[in-house]
């Protein structure tokens, strides 16, 4: 019973159990062969040209592609593991407690980096890092900040100008949101300030990247923190007005997985479309292809990227979570 | 003739099979220590870990104006990862009640090992090592237990048992292979030791009685020793029967010389026909007899000689060219021709006594044989081989008894009438042996036998 609490209370995104879906897209329909229920956190646009690549292949295949947020991703696998085939989501964290708890199949030698799979069940496949994002017409005739420490003083120095305009992840829904944020404070105190310096400034809470980076793009916010690279990247595209930057005192680059669920009714076909994502990965064209690929080389990726190992579940514990909430809500809803 | 001894089991198979088996056991028996070895330490190793891990949960639990707030340190599950990437299950319990974690983990009701209880279970389907650890929070009036479980699967640990159970199993070929190679070289080497002795054996003249003198093993030398001894009483009870043999022929000649003298006188003296008859039987009687027990001497003397022969640098045609001379007045008295061809001299190193007597018993033998008015050749040959052949126009040997005829006491069917002991050609086979050749037996394609003394 206080399992089920806390699993509840671990999913406070409300998306309901209805299929209200951010987004739902059936590729191939008229396909003979088996369907495949794709459930992902990765918007539509980003990853149709690998699930186009991959019907056009497997003809027979037809892929029901449902986007949610992750810690929603989560809540639906746990309740119905049998009507998902495979799923894909930025949340590490979480992606890792499903295979640790069991909701993933073992998938044997598929052709990723030791560091990039965990326990032959769980497979990243792209690697992306957090980033600032910052609307030119704020800092028209000022540097733009290069370091968590440089946007502090910047939001310091005009706190009037920023007041609302400035957002960041609501870590208590999103679970990338909450990834990054237990990433950050772990890496620098520089974390805290910064989310108190924002708290003061009247924060705006996302639950998604795409909708802070349209709020940015319109003018209604200034400032992202922690917004998805990828998805910064797809909007500075013929809208310059965005200026994305890669902190340069630390990087928290995270890596999106993908598995398949353990009671899957299509092991097989499911089985294909993850090697065919993990292998398209590997060797698509970074031009064609809008997902940035996984960092091969061992040596950058040291520090910054995330690892996938089990100390990624010492922030999902309930206590654990209980507890950094409460620092989080203390230093950002002033 | 040798007869086969009977064989029963091989020394040299047993050794084998005793060493190689005795590897194979040590082999294996190295195999299952080193496993368990190895996987006693591999436990070891992640108990460690997994102690050193709930240990950090533990010390980051406190009591907070009366809450229990365990902050689960980053490195408590980081330490965890492995290789294989080994599923981590945890549970928080406090004073006996869930509160965090996997509630299908519970605590171990094993022995507290210290601080820590371990145990082997299973959880969601896999086998997980888990430890559980206590501790006390005392705070504000009030005193909680909070109880900490940790598990982890055992994929990394038993890829390393995998390797090392691997690596031993490859220790322990290794071992029996370089074992049983060492066995077959150990076996062949003392086994070598006894074939060695027998070919010393086997490599000894007829006559050879004496003792070993070759260094042996330790193990062999009461083998060797019972050997000379046998040898030795051998030795001397075959010297003794040649000297018995010797004295004998020796008592007996003398006597016989003075009865054929008797009788010789008688002869000349009786008249009546049919008593004359009976007395020249008689002389021809004695004569056998002596010249039978003569051979004899001569036959032991050949053996004593040709046991210690004594070379010396001879000419064999001066030697036989001697003894024909000798010869020729008793060839004469048979109506015999007797003549001595080949080459004019033939230097050899022998024991001239032993090669003149074998010469004269070829020589008598031939003559006993040759019909009257016949000769008898005597050809000496220097090449390929020292030969000296003796020929005559009798009737030749029978040709299938033509191999058992230099046995001693054999004499020939046709022999019978002929004045002999049978030991003539015993004792020319005897000299040919002492030097190293051969007698040979043969017919003549034109009638007669052809005796070949080759040196």
């Amino acid at each position: 019973m206080r399992n089920l609490i806390a699993l509840v209370l671990l999913c406070v995104p409300f998306a309901g159990w209805a299929d209200d879906w951010e987004d739902r897209l059936v590729f191939n329909e008229s396909a003979e062969g088996p369907r495949l229920r794709v459930i992902s956190s990765t918007d539509t646009v980003l990853f149709a040209p690998v699930i186009e690549g991959f019907v056009e292949e497997n003809p027979f295949v037809s892929i029901e592609y449902l986007v949610s947020g992750t810690a929603d991703i989560n809540r639906r696998v746990r309740a119905m593991p049998e009507a998902f085939d495979v799923i894909i989501s930025s949340a590490m964290d979480l992606q890792l407690k499903l295979a640790n708890d069991g909701y993933a199949l073992p998938i044997d030698d598929v052709p990723v980096p030791h560091w990039a799979q965990w326990h032959h069940s769980l497979f990243a496949f792209t690697s992306e890092p957090a980033t600032i994002v910052i609307n030119r017409t704020a800092f028209e005739g000022q540097p733009i900040p290069q370091t968590r420490q440089g946007l502090i003083e910047a939001l310091r120095k005009r706190p009037e100008e920023f007041r609302g305009k400035v957002g960041t992840y609501d870590v208590r829904q999103s679970g990338l949101g909450y990834l990054f944020a237990t990433q950050d404070a772990r890496a620098s105190e520089t974390y805290w300030r910064l989310m108190e310096v924002m708290g003061g400034l009247d924060v705006r809470l996302y639950c998604c990247s795409g909708d802070m980076i349209n709020d940015l793009a319109d003018g209604s916010i200034l400032v992202a923190y922690n917004v998805l690279g990828s998805y910064a990247a797809v909007r500075t595209e013929g809208k310059d007005a965005l200026e994305v930057v890669l902190p340069s005192d630390f990087q928290t680059i995270m890596m999106r997985t993908a598995m398949v669920s353990k009671s899957t009714p299509e092991p097989k076909a499911a089985e294909t479309l993850l090697r065919y994502i993990v292998a398209e990965r590997s060797v698509a064209d970074e031009e064609t292809n809008p997902l940035p690929l996984l960092r091969l080389s061992d040596g950058d990726n040291g520090r910054e990227t995330i690892g996938l190992d089990p100390a990624l579940l010492t922030f999902l514990d309930g206590l654990k979570r209980t507890r950094f909430l409460s620092a989080w809500e203390d230093a950002v809803i002033q | 003739m040798t007869t086969s001894p009977t064989v029963s089991g091989s020394l040299r198979n047993r050794l084998v099979l005793t060493l190689i088996g005795g590897a194979a056991v040590l082999a294996v028996l190295l195999f299952l220590t080193v496993r368990s070895y190895a996987a006693k330490v591999a436990q070891q190793g992640q108990d460690d870990i997994l102690g050193a891990s709930v240990s950090s949960i533990l010390d980051a639990a406190a009591l907070r104006n009366g809450e229990l707030e365990v902050d689960i340190p980053y490195a408590a599950f980081s330490m965890l990862s492995t290789p294989s990437d080994d599923r981590v299950f945890y549970a928080i319990y406090q004073d006996g009640e869930f509160l965090s974690g996997y509630e299908d983990l519970s605590l171990a009701d094993g022995p507290i090992d210290g601080r820590w209880a371990f145990q082997t279970g299973l959880v969601r389907g896999e086998r997980i090592r888990q430890v559980s650890a206590s501790r006390t929070l005392v705070g504000l009036g009030r005193q909680t237990e909070i109880e900490v479980a940790l598990g982890q699967t055992q994929d990394a640990l038993s890829d390393t048992l995998d390797q090392i159970s691997r690596n031993a199993a490859y220790l322990g070929i290794g071992f029996f292979l370089l074992t049983a190679a060492l066995s077959f070289w150990v076996t062949t080497t003392t086994i070598g030791q006894l074939n060695k002795l027998t070919n010393s054996v086997t490599r000894r003249g007829p006559q050879d009685l004496s003792p070993f003198k070759k260094p042996v093993p330790k193990e062999m030398a009461p083998l060797v020793m019972s050997l000379n001894s046998l040898m030795g009483r051998l030795d001397q009870s075959l010297s003794q029967s040649e000297d018995f043999i010797a004295e004998a022929a020796h008592r007996v000649r003398t006597p016989l010389a003075t009865v054929r003298s008797y009788a010789e006188a008688t002869l000349h003296r009786v008249e009546r026909e049919d008593n004359r008859e009976a007395l020249k039987a008689m002389v021809r009687a004695i004569d056998e007899s002596s010249r039978a027990a003569g051979q004899l001497l001569d036959h032991a003397m050949i053996t004593f000689r040709a046991d210690h022969l004594e070379r010396e640098e001879i000419d064999l045609v001066v030697l036989i060219r001697d003894l024909v001379q000798r010869l020729i007045p008793i060839a004469e008295m048979k109506e015999l021709t007797l003549s001595l061809t080949g080459e004019p001299s033939v230097p050899y190193s022998g024991d001239p006594i032993l090669i003149q007597n074998a010469v004269r018993n070829m020589i008598d033998n031939a003559m006993k044989y040759a019909p009257s008015d016949s000769t008898v050749e005597v050809m000496i040959i220097a090449h390929p081989e020292p030969q000296i052949q003796v020929r005559d126009a009798g009737p030749g040997f029978p040709p299938d008894e033509i191999d058992t005829l230099t046995r001693r006491f054999e004499r020939g069917q046709n022999a019978a009438g002929t004045i002999g002991s049978g030991l003539g050609l015993t004792i020319a086979q005897d000299v040919a042996t002492a030097h190293g050749g051969s007698l040979i037996l043969k017919n003549r394609s034109k009638g007669g036998a052809c005796v070949i003394l080759s040196l």
